[in-house]
């Protein structure tokens, strides 16, 4: 999709304190990498640890957690989306498919 | 542009691709998500009330046990929701504020009174049972992260029928008292049960447009009749009746044909005039309020370490 | 007397009453995270209760089950430690109730991880790490509210000026802790209370809260003279089994 234009809500923001939002990332398992499972709030870090502890892993998802404080993460703007990945659609000799081999080598 | 813009998205999301938060959308998608994702958060912490006022009395200690595992689970799925909802743009807070206003709704089903231990049994049940079915076509919204909490959500709660299920098949073959608690309690939740899946389908202004956007994926009435053919084989193999003396097999559709569901109470109740609204809300805010206090410590104890830590790094470092 | 039966309902009825308790926050927490934090340690308290209570019920040889005991026996007839039946009162109160709870329990399961008995040792280990768990939370909980606000930090000292004086059961040394000792399948609880001690005035130091002026303690849980909310609370708790004595749930 387009980038989005700053759109305006009509939802009052209202001037108060927040416990701020934190992003949240697990390990599932020793040997996989950190992914993003979602957010939560909390006053600090340690609490974020703790509440991602409570809220995505009380089925032992978990093996290790990292947070993020949400306003750190600084992201590729959509509308730099044609401009960062599409370069990459022609390099198709990045991929093994591109090279044919005869019949005979059959693992490689 | 603002055309282009809207065409090129109705052909993206028609072609069942995902919307992300930062994506263009129309204005409409984004509010209608809000409400619904809201609606929908709220629905989970509202709805841990009716079943909390039965934790402290739970007939067994494993009950207890499954019973608060569930409850907690639901408070799980609000923050998942009211995350996803964050990602529109709105902070939680905000929302939790016209939660408590009464600007926002809330499924009217929480509304009811749990009377009985056997209301437990049929919640989990019968509502869960009507709230999966309502949320397993919304792991494929178009909205990203609306559908990849939604997906969370369904894999924690298959437990949750199963749970009701099996209180209601113990108390159906425990002694008259718990079958009679049992029958109560289906008599009470069976059409309130049937109204969470919103009004008729020829009732329901917001449901072409979402069903556009694939925010929704089946209508009302085609998930009500999907509930009520599958739950009621489930009933007759607990031995007890539902209450509904129209409630027949009809050869032809080859679906059960149903009563009508009285719409007034269901108006009444989504209006304000269910027999628990005014507790519910009150309980909620009072958990609120009481609460600020401590939520003000952490904050104020979070600034004053950052701050102690940047004065000892200055002092480190002069 | 059957010291191992009192002993076990001792550790059982602590863990019972702690979790129906934290099990009346659930929905009603400061804020969502926290709500799930509470439930979630409530839950570990009834999975020791059941464990503990179970394995009672086998040392009393008598037949009865963990629901049997925790639904069927009345207010005299458990062991916990007063501290445990203090209200759940405001999030405060009940941070500083697990608090002084927790630093006991986290040597109390160390040291019963070297037990004599396998199975008692078997339940100390999985008990241990979630009560060093529950001792992390309730801790930096009593540090964030000591430190916080004003407010916050005069509510919490109230809290622990209350409840510190129900704190003395915990550490009782009578003949069933000296047999449990003396056994080797348990430890004396009176040997605790050091560690508990150092526990406290190291969050004390942190929090920016103090030690109130020393008060009588009051004593009885471990003999079944209890404080007057007990009754209540099991009133409430065992309300179903005791109104429908025949039925299976």
């Amino acid at each position: 999709m387009p980038p989005a234009k700053p759109l305006p809500l009509n939802f009052s923001v209202v001037d108060k304190k927040h416990w701020p939002l934190w992003e949240i990332f697990i390990r599932s398992r020793q040997g996989l990498s950190h992914r993003h499972v979602g957010s939560l709030h909390a006053a600090d870090a340690e609490m974020a640890v703790e509440n991602a502890r409570d809220v995505y892993t009380r089925r032992q998802e978990g093996a290790s957690i990292w947070v993020v404080p949400a306003d750190s993460i600084t992201a590729s703007s959509p509308d730099e989306r044609d401009l960062l990945f599409d370069p990459a659609n022609d390099k198709v000799y990045r991929h093994p498919t591109f090279y044919d081999l005869p019949d005979e080598v059959k693992h490689m | 542009m603002e055309m282009d813009l809207l065409q090129h998205f109705d052909a993206y999301v028609a072609a069942e691709k995902k919307i992300e938060p930062k994506d263009w959308m129309p204005d409409a998608y984004r509010k209608t998500l809000v409400r619904q994702i809201s609606q929908h958060a709220h629905s989970e912490i509202v709805g841990m009330l009716p079943e909390g006022n039965w934790i402290s009395r739970a007939p067994s200690l494993k009950r207890k046990a499954i019973l608060m595992a569930k409850v907690q689970d639901e408070a799980g799925h609000g923050l998942y929701l009211y995350s996803a909802c964050e990602t529109l743009g709105v902070e939680r807070d905000d929302l939790i504020a016209d939660l408590h206003s009464g600007k926002a709704k809330y499924s009217s089903i929480f509304n009811y009174p749990t009377l009985t231990w056997a209301d437990m049994g049929a919640i989990g049940w019968l509502v869960d049972g009507a709230a999966i079915m309502n949320q397993v076509p919304l792991c494929k919204c178009s909205y990203g992260p609306y559908a990849r909490a939604m997906v969370r959500v369904c894999k924690e709660e298959s437990f949750h029928q199963r749970q009701g299920f099996q209180i209601m098949l113990t108390l159906a073959n425990g002694t008259e008292e718990q079958k009679a608690m049992a029958q109560d309690a289906l008599n009470r939740w069976w059409w309130p049960s049937l109204m969470m899946f919103g009004p008729p389908d020829d009732n329901s202004p917001n449901s072409a447009q979402s069903m556009a956007w694939n925010i929704k994926r089946f209508s009302n009435d085609e998930l009500r009749q999907k509930f009520v053919d599958l739950t009621v084989p489930q009933a007759e193999l607990l031995g007890l009746t539902l209450p509904d003396p129209d409630l027949t097999w009809n050869e032809e559709t080859g679906h059960y044909d149903f009563g009508e569901i009285d719409w007034s109470e269901f108006q009444r109740v989504i209006s304000g005039h269910g027999p628990c609204n005014k507790e519910r809300l009150e309980t909620r805010r009072n958990a609120w309020d009481n609460g600020a206090w401590v939520r003000e410590a952490a904050q104020a104890h979070a600034e004053k370490r950052a701050a102690r830590r940047d004065a000892a790094g200055e002092t480190a470092a002069a | 007397m059957n010291a191992r039966f009192e002993y076990l309902l001792r550790l059982g009825d602590d863990a019972l009453i702690l979790g129906q308790q934290l099990g009346l926050w659930t929905g009603h927490g400061p804020v969502l995270e926290e709500d799930i934090a509470l439930t979630n340690i409530g839950l570990d308290q009834i999975g020791q209760a059941r464990a503990w209570l179970t394995m009672a019920g086998r040392a009393e040889h008598a037949g009865r089950d963990e629901d049997a005991l925790a639904f069927h026996r009345n207010p005299e007839e458990f062991r916990c430690a007063q501290l445990c039946q203090q209200a759940n009162g405001h999030f405060g109160d009940t941070i500083a109730r697990q608090f002084l709870f927790d630093a006991y329990a986290v040597p109390l399961h160390a040291a019963l991880t070297k037990s004599s008995d396998d199975e008692i040792a078997a339940i100390a280990r999985k008990s241990a790490k979630e009560s060093a768990y529950h001792l992390r939370h309730s801790r930096v909980w009593m540090v964030r509210l000591g430190d916080g606000t004003e407010e916050s930090h005069a509510k919490v000292q109230e809290s622990l000026d209350r409840l510190l004086p129900y704190v003395g059961d915990l550490f009782v040394g009578d003949d069933v802790a000296e047999a449990a000792a003396r056994e080797g399948w348990g430890v004396n609880p009176a040997t605790l209370r050091d560690a508990w001690e150092s526990e406290l005035d190291d969050m004390l130091a942190e929090s920016g809260l103090h030690r109130p002026e020393a008060v009588p303690e009051q004593i009885g849980g471990r003999r079944g003279i209890h404080t007057e909310k007990l009754s209540y609370l099991l009133a409430e708790m065992q309300v179903l089994p005791r109104t429908y004595p025949d039925a299976q749930w």
